[in-house]
Parts: C-alpha cells; structure tokens; sequence
C-alpha cells in the first residue's frame, strides 16, 4: 500500500469501482458541498456496522469515466479522537473499520479563510501513507478577507497536489476529479518531523506494532500522546503494547518531552513555516469584519436573545401558516381517494380497510409532510449560515446551569425534528455523561411528529382560522418541552450520572450564504425517511389498529357501530386501561388512542380517525375528524373535549415518549436496554403527572 | 508546563490582545486546546463575551473559538 496506487484505466463501460476514496475535513470546511457536487444524487446513506455514525458514500467518475467510489467521513478536527464521529474517521483511514477498505486516496478539503486551523488535520493526514489531494475551498472568501494563498509554494511545501476551489460556485470540480484519478498517486513524502528524542520512540514502539508497517508509525504516535485514562480505555491493542507505550511516555517524561504536546507543537510550527511561505495576509479585512458586526447584533446581550427567539418564533409560525396551502392539497387528495375507494367497492371488510384503515391511517399522517419540510428547510438554513454554533453560545450558560453544554443544544435542537437525529448528533458530544443525559432527555423537545397531534388537539381547542393564537400555545407546548427537558437534566446529572461540567469547545464559522443545493438535498432526504416511515411502520400500524378496532365483529348484526367498537380487541384495551386514565379525563376512546399511538405518535391522530369514522360510518359524508371531536360528547352528554382534556392531551405527548423508532436509536446508541426501558417509564410517568396536574387542578381552579 | 504567579484567559477584558504561556488542565482539555491552535506561544484577542457573560469568543490563528471561563481559568497567559 506504500506503494502508488495504480488503476488500470479502466473502461467507461465497466463500472467496476477503480479507486475508493475518502473526503475528510474539519467541521465547516464546506466538505459536503464538494461530497454532493462530485457525487450528485449517486448517494448511499447508511451505517458504520455496531455504531449509528451515519455512512454517505457516493459514485464518482473520474477524467476518463473511470468510476470510483467516494466516502464522507464524518467531519473532525484531528485524528486524536475524543468522540463516535471522530473515532470512524481515524478507524477508517487506518484500516480499521470492518466492512469499509482502507481508501486509495483521499481529498482532504482545507478552508482557505481558515488555513491554520486546517492544515492541522491536513499534517495528521500526510502521516498516513495514504495519497492525498488538498482541496483548498473557499478562496474567494480567503480573499475577500484579504488572504492571498501562493497555490504553487502550497503544493510545494506539502508535497501534495493543491486544487483552488469555491465549491458553492463549481470552481475547481473538473481540477479536483482530474487530480484524483490521476494515475499513480503517490502517497505523500513530507510530514512533520518530530523532535528526534520522540521520533525515536514512535519508531521503537512502532516495530511493536501488530499491524501493517505503512501505517505503524501514525499508529504509535497516535496511541504515545494519549493520556493515560484513553490509554487505559484502549481494546484494540494488547496489554503488553499499552504498558509499552506507558514506559515510552515515561521516557520521554524524563527527557523533558511532554508526549501530549510536543507533537501538536512539532505540528504548528511546521505549519507555520507553510503557512510563512504560501499564505499573504494583505490589508483588507472587509468579510469578517461584516460578520463580526453581525455577530455584535446576534450575541448582543438583549438582541441576540430578541433575535433567537424571534427565528424560533417566525419558524413555527410558517410551520403554521405556508404549510397550510398544501397540507389542504393532500387532505383533499386523501379524501377523494377515499371517496372513490368507497364508491367503487362494495361494502365489505377490503373497503374498510382501505378507506378506514390504509388512507385514513397514512394520509393522516402524510398530510404533515409540509411542515417537516418546512422544519428541515430551517434547520438547514440555520446550520448552514453558521448561525447554530452561535444559538450554542447563546445557550451555553443556561446549559450549563442544567450540567450540559452548548454542544447538547444542536441535538436537542434537532430534536425538534425529530429525536433521531437529534440523538445521533449527541456523537459530537465526547464526555460519556453528558452524552447519555442529553440522549436521556432529547426526546422531551417537541419533535414533528408530535405536530400532527398539537394541532389536531389545537384545532378542536380553537375552531377556526387564528393562526396567532395557535402558534401561541404550540410554542407553550415547546417551551413546556424544554422547560422539562432542563430539569431532568438537571436531576439526572446530579442524582444519576455525577460529573463534573464538561469543557466546550466551539468553533463559531464566519456567517455564509447557506447551500440551497445542500439544504433542498436534506429536506429530500429526511421527507425521504419520513415517508418510508408513512408507507412501513405507519401503513402496518394503521392497518393492525383497523383490524383492532373491526373485530371480534358482534355477534349481532343490528350492533351499532359505537357498541361495535367498544366490545373490538382495541375497545377492551382501550376500556382496560380506562380506569388508569380516567383521571386524566380521559374516556377509553382516547384510551385506544393512546395504545395505538404507543410505537409512533402521530398515529394518533389516524387512531382518533378510526376510531371516529368507524362511529360515523352511517353518514355519507366523512366530516373533517376536528368537527367529529368537537361534537363528541360524553355520557352525560357534556362534550368529550373539554379545552382542560385538550391541553392535557397536548401535555402528555409533550412528555410521553411514545416512539419505538427512538426506542431503538437509544438501545443502539446506549448499547444496552436499560436507558431506553428507564426511558419509556420517566417519560410515561412524567407524562400522566403533567395530563394529571392540568386536568384536576385545572378542575380545582374552577376551569372545565 | 505551568507559571505561578500568571493571568490567567479568563481573567482578560474585552479586545484584550495576549499570548498563552502555559496550563493548568487536566491533560485530555489540554491536548485539545492545543490541536485547536491554542498552542504555547500563540496569540490571541478577546473579542466578545455570551450574553450572559460565558463562554468567551477569541480570535485565534485567525479564526473565532469559544471556551468557557471554567477552562480558560487554567489558560495562563501575558498581556500584549
């Protein structure tokens, strides 16, 4: 493998992958912009096995077609790992990863407004025997900050090819896929020099080393400037090689080598020299002066607060209002499908469950593929602009106060989303607490999912159109969200799992126009997701719930469709779990609700139409399910629906976990069962408590 | 590694300008500091504080990093 990696100029019309390659970077070095503009829509996402690291790989071509295979690796600052991301970066460029090749080559993509900072990982890199070409991204804002990079004295000092690039703008592409199917590369010749003292050490540990030799001495200095604790947390090597590389340490100890720094220091001054020959520094600072100005605004301690809570408060309420246009579409899709289905079938059970169960159950839920888009396209916008790294230094404090911090926010934010994600991102995270608190609590933040059953339950609070109003009380409903998810933390780091605070660490990206490409292409992919989770886990939900709520079928025919329901299976379930959710004001209706809401939330809200509609099948017309709720009355013929069983129906799905999907990222993540089983029973309980407290003490304050 | 009597990061002002002489950190925050740049003998600027007083943004090797004062009371550093 030190050897130059040769391709065999392989025809177009073999698509056989001639060469793997890696793209690595620091966080917002615009690597996923190069990832997409050199792969397209080619994309695979998927996992590293045993680890949720999500793994994007792409095909590519090369000048001559020849096809190669291109893998993201997740965005870090160096090989020294501190967290899961970072960890499958390191384990894949040193071969280590199952199931994923050590790559041919890689693209190392380098901000050149950030030269620096980049270049440290670069220096790791050249460590590695592994051909590199440096995508150097970004020149135009390098030059707009009056940075002028000598390209030619760049690929001398390092040795390697250097392509200018602005990514955003498709400057530089054809340079990069022409240096990368070059053929040979060959594997970088200069790297740092260590002071010899150490260079003498990683030599002698290296021949130690039960690995390949091209990579042994990146191995050994890695594992030398561990500190003793990651030391001790080492699997992959022998005893034998960790009480080695403690004696080396002790060596250099006493010869006045601290193994920690020396070679972060041999790095930077090797930089430095680099950077002396290639990088100008003119006169202009215009660009980040303007983002320092905005900075002064958005951290600014009255109107950077004005100005996050005014993007949260303006993103929920086009959640609210643009979405409404086309959720309209689909009901009225949703609907004249099934009045068709009804009209062109007779009367049978396949009619019902087509109408009553497959399209009323997914186009319920279907229906709010707007607003996650519209979510998604507002994350997307906020991480790109760089404006997420500044919502964190914002909120440190508070997190801080809750023993997170600020790194916690960007999952919990995500959470909002979706809990899944918002989990996954806790990878980022490197203290193993704050990790599995901020896990624990994540799933508290309202994700979209949850929106389909606030606005339901908003609409039979307040019939009509206030869009103000209903804004108003879904964002009570994420603050209320938040507000627990605060205080368990707080509980769970002080009772639960004891630590000190952590350290942060943040890097706050100049402010960018966001990748609308970049952003369209995750909205894509996430409703991509959501729908797969509409047309599997909810089409088989909706049609066991269906199932539930027809049969066992009376045994008298004349049974009215209410007396139908109430003695199905979904009816006895729903009545043996009345007695525990009478208290809460509800009946054993909601009660099935509930159950079958259990695996994903928003199922609820087709569960009430099932319900529903299975009571109302008499009439022609299926009215919209908010009337049918409206209208619902008890047994004494006060209404079903009263606004305290509303709010506190909203209250318990802000607090329930109700999501076997994030049941299973949990499992997985934790690696075991007991957080997400001490999961469902917290957030159960909370959530009984919270349905509890609105409904009888609502009730004692004289509120009905 | 350490001096005794220095100032310490999060002792600075505002658009205080300085250079880091030593730590005072357990050793995984410092080697983490250090890859990030913040390396002995570099040079840094103040440049804002959070709302409400924690982290603190510098400007180092030309980029913003944020750490908290927790941290940067074990940065000991000179004025410039």
């Amino acid at each position: 493998m030190a050897s130059p990696v040769s391709t065999s100029a392989a025809p177009s019309s073999s698509r056989e992958v001639t060469r793997y390659v890696a793209i690595a970077g620091n966080p917002n070095c615009g690597k996923s912009t190069i990832f997409n503009a050199l792969t397209g829509l080619r994309q695979k996402v998927g996992n590293y096995p045993g680890v949720t690291v999500e793994k994007k790989t792409g095909r590519f071509f090369g000048s001559h077609g020849e096809a190669m295979e291109l893998l993201d690796l997740p965005g870090s600052y160096s090989l020294q790992v501190r967290s899961p991301d970072e960890a499958v970066a390191r384990d894949v460029l040193l071969g280590r990863q199952a199931d994923t090749p050590r790559p041919d080559a890689i693209i190392c993509v380098v901000d050149a407004s950030n030269l620096e900072r980049n270049l440290y990982l670069v220096a790791q890199m050249l460590e590695l025997n592994i051909p590199i070409v440096v995508a150097l991204n970004m020149v135009d804002v390098a030059e707009k900050n009056g940075v002028v990079i000598d390209i030619m004295a760049l690929r001398e000092k390092l040795g390697v090819p250097v392509i200018a690039m602005v990514a955003t703008k498709g400057v530089g592409l054809i340079e990069l896929r022409q240096a990368v199917s070059r053929s040979p590369l060959p594997p970088p010749t200069i790297w740092t020099q260590m002071p010899i003292v150490l260079e003498r050490e990683v030599m002698g540990l290296a021949r130690q080393l039960p690995v390949a030799p091209d990579i042994a001495r990146a191995e050994a200095l890695l594992l030398l400037t561990l500190h003793e604790a990651a030391l001790d947390e080492v699997t992959h090597h022998d005893r034998a090689i960790i009480e080695a590389t403690k004696a080396a340490q002790q060596r250099l100890g006493t010869a006045g080598i601290d193994p920690i720094s020396a070679p972060v220091d041999a790095r930077y001054d090797w930089i430095g020299q680099v950077c002396a020959a290639a990088h100008h520094t003119g006169d202009s600072h215009f660009a980040a002066s303007v983002s320092d100005k905005v900075d002064g605004w958005l951290t600014h301690r009255v109107w950077g607060w004005v100005a996050f809570l005014g993007m949260m408060a303006l993103m929920f309420f086009c959640i609210f209002t643009v979405a409404q246009v086309p959720m309209d579409w689909i009901k009225d899709g949703s609907d004249w499908l099934g009045k068709w289905v009804t009209d062109h079938l007779p009367e049978s059970d396949l009619r019902g469950l087509l109408t009553d169960g497959v399209i009323a159950g997914v186009g319920g839920v279907v229906v709010f593929l707007p607003q996650i888009l519209i979510l998604y396209f507002f994350l997307g916008i906020l991480e790109d602009t760089g404006y997420m790294a500044r919502a964190a230094f914002i909120m440190d404090r508070l997190m801080s106060k809750a023993g997170l911090h600020g790194k916690s926010f960007i999952p919990m934010l995500s959470s909002f989303a979706c809990a899944i994600p918002g989990i996954m991102a806790t990878r980022t995270i490197e203290n193993r607490k704050d990790r599995l608190v901020t896990i624990l609590v994540a799933p508290l933040m309202s994700c979209s999912a949850r929106l389909p059953v606030y606005s339901l339950m908003i609409a039979v609070l307040i019939p009509g159109h206030s869009a103000m109003q209903k804004a108003g009380i879904m964002l009570c409903m994420y603050l209320l969200g938040i507000f627990v998810a605060f205080g368990m933390a707080w509980v769970f780091k002080r009772k639960l799992l004891k630590g000190e605070t952590p350290m942060l660490l943040l890097e706050m990206p100049p402010y960018r126009m966001p990748s609308w490409k970049g952003v369209a292409l995750r909205m894509w992919e996430r409703s991509g997701l959501f729908m797969r989770r509409a047309g599997t886990v909810i089409l088989a939900l909706s049609v066991l719930l269906w199932a539930l709520a027809t049969y066992p079928k009376p045994s008298d025919p004349k049974a009215t469709p209410s007396e139908a329901l109430a003695q199905s299976f979904a009816g006895r379930m729903g009545h043996a779990i009345e007695p525990a959710i009478k208290p809460l004001g509800y009946d054993w209706k909601i009660g099935i609700g509930l159950i079958g809401s259990f695996a994903a939330r928003e199922v609820f809200v087709g569960t009430m139409s099932i319900v529903y509609s299975v009571e109302s099948k008499d009439k022609e017309d299926i009215a919209p399910l908010r009337d049918t709720m409206t209208n619902e009355k008890r047994n004494d013929g006060s209404p079903m629906f009263t606004p305290l069983v509303c709010i506190g129906l909203m209250v318990f799905y802000v607090l329930a976990m109700q999501c076997i999907s994030t049941v299973a990222v949990v499992r997985r993540e934790t690696n075991s069962w007991r957080w997400p089983l001490f999961q469902i029973f917290y957030m159960t309980g909370l959530a009984w408590a919270g349905a509890f407290i609105v409904y009888q003490g609502g009730k004692l304050l004289g509120f009905h | 590694m350490t001096t005794d009597a220095g100032e310490t990061l999060s002792s600075l002002p505002l658009g205080q300008k300085g250079r880091v002489l030593g730590f005072a950190l357990p050793p995984e925050h410092r080697q983490r500091l250090l890859e990030m740049g913040l390396t002995v003998g570099a040079q840094f600027e103040v440049i804002r504080f959070a709302p409400l007083g924690d982290p603190i943004d510098i400007k180092v090797r030309g980029y913003h990093l944020s750490l908290r004062k927790n941290e940067a009371a074990g940065v000991f550093v000179a004025r410039l």
